[in-house]
């Protein structure tokens, strides 16, 4: 199949998409509209076990089985990254040399990297009451480590991230988020239901039931899950060179 | 549909989706990808959706371009290389 | 006009695809799945929007005082932007190991190799 035809082949099907792509946005109800039943039961649900996040609360609690698949779908991609990307026998480390960092950069690093990584911790604790939770802190948190890479150079971000350590955490956090999920059912409930903690003080940090408990785990996961995966890129970008077949 | 802002944070992310596919260097899209990402998180919170526009600001202007970025310094190192073999 | 934010949505769908079938490059590919991906984020918050509402946040407002917009699709979009780029990685990774075994990100050139 060349090129033009595949092209045409493309451009005939997506105007067929198009087409119906639009009858349906015509159809669908108003942008804007009062009509969510899906929503005003849950925002119900999630006040009456105390959460004051709703969007934690459904993704912790009403559809937590959803997320544990999630988690197992993010699992699974980095541990097929560090299969992907591990270093072969035809290949060799070359150690990067160490690079002077302008003085400014080095200072704005340095002084946004404690400060980045409390926020993303900040985020995960507080997320079952406000905006964000373990998936957003996890992120921040992760990716605020490699401000060292900035402002310092790439031995010292190897020397504060021994990537194992933080392959077993995320091994951990999954399994965390299992074993929650079973208390459930050993305490005579149901798979990941809600029922197990008291459901606390509205809009306090322990409200809400294993919504913190779950949210935490998810926060390591995903930080341990971007950092791992980051630190395979950066050894293949930096460090892994391949034999030159002479 | 009384709000402008989310007509203009709505028209701002379809232009910078066209460029985004438009521009056919991978260094240039992920920059691209990257502004892509900012105003997403900002239609989002115009959207009144603070948690997924928090994590899009996290994901898509910082970690994915950085993940592209890496991945073609990685393949065209490689290319260099060969280059100088030949 | 009640229709511009799915029309947006569906514009930027198409638009990562063509991006996908015209591209010369691999990790080019891989940024076009990734606006495709954002299309989707834009029709799910747009279905959940409700007009003069605010944010599903009940830490700083009266429980009841004032609509609120829907927190399930909000719920399902902030999943998916944070396990969408670890599987954006693991494509980059697969292009990676591509340009190992074959020596080029062409697709094109790719298919030439399978004969």
């Amino acid at each position: 199949m060349n090129r033009r035809f595949r092209l045409w082949l493309v451009a005939v099907g997506s105007a067929g998409l198009a087409a119906l792509l639009v009858a349906a946005c015509l159809e669908l109800p108003d942008f804007g509209g009062a009509w969510h039943p899906y929503g005003d039961r849950a925002v119900r649900a999630s006040l009456d076990r105390h959460t004051a996040n709703t969007v934690a609360s459904v993704n912790f609690d009403q559809r937590a089985f959803d997320t544990l698949g999630e988690m197992t779908i993010l699992f699974a991609a980095v541990l097929g990254c560090v299969v992907l990307l591990r270093q072969t026998r035809d290949e060799h480390r070359a150690r990067p040399e160490p690079a002077d960092v302008e003085p400014p950069v080095r200072r704005y690093a340095l002084i946004v990297l404690p400060v980045a990584l409390l926020t993303g911790l900040y985020v995960i604790a507080h997320g079952q009451l406000s905006p964000g939770g373990g998936f957003q802190g996890g992120v921040v948190a992760a990716t605020a480590l490699h401000l060292l890479y900035l402002g310092a150079d790439y031995r010292a971000l190897e020397r504060i991230r021994p990537v194992g350590l933080y392959e077993v955490g995320d091994a951990a956090a999954a399994c965390a988020y299992l074993v929650l999920g079973l208390a459930g059912v050993l305490a005579g409930t149901a798979f990941l239901a809600n029922t197990l903690l008291p459901y606390g003080t509205f809009n306090t940090l322990s409200s809400g039931g294993t919504v913190p408990l779950l949210n935490a785990a998810i926060g390591m996961e995903v930080a341990c899950a971007v950092v791992v995966l980051l630190a395979r890129f950066l050894d293949q970008a930096v460090e892994i060179e391949e034999e030159s077949r002479a | 549909m009384a709000d402008p802002v989310v007509v203009v944070a709505l028209l701002l992310v379809a232009g910078s989706a066209t460029l985004a596919v438009a521009v056919r260097d991978p260094v240039r899209q992920a920059l691209v990808l990257s502004v892509l990402g900012v105003v997403l998180a900002v239609l989002f919170t115009v959207l009144q959706a603070p948690d997924v526009g928090l994590s899009q600001l996290a994901v898509g202007s910082a970690v994915t371009p950085l993940l592209l970025l890496l991945t073609v310094r990685k393949v065209r190192r490689r290319g260099q290389r060969k280059g100088r073999e030949r | 006009m009640s229709v511009l934010p799915y029309l947006v949505a569906a514009w930027v769908f198409l638009a990562g695809c063509y991006g996908l079938a015209a591209s010369r490059n691999l990790i080019h590919a891989v940024g076009c799945l990734s606006v495709c991906q954002a299309a989707t984020y834009v029709l799910l918050l747009a279905v959940g929007y409700r007009d003069d509402a605010t944010a599903p946040v009940y830490s700083d407002i009266e429980p009841g005082s004032r609509p609120v917009v829907d927190p399930v699709v909000q719920a399902l979009a902030l999943t998916d932007v944070v396990v969408g780029a670890t599987v954006t990685a693991l494509l980059l990774a697969l292009v990676v190991q591509i340009s190992k075994r074959h020596g080029t990100v062409d697709p094109d050139e790719l298919s030439e190799l399978r004969g």
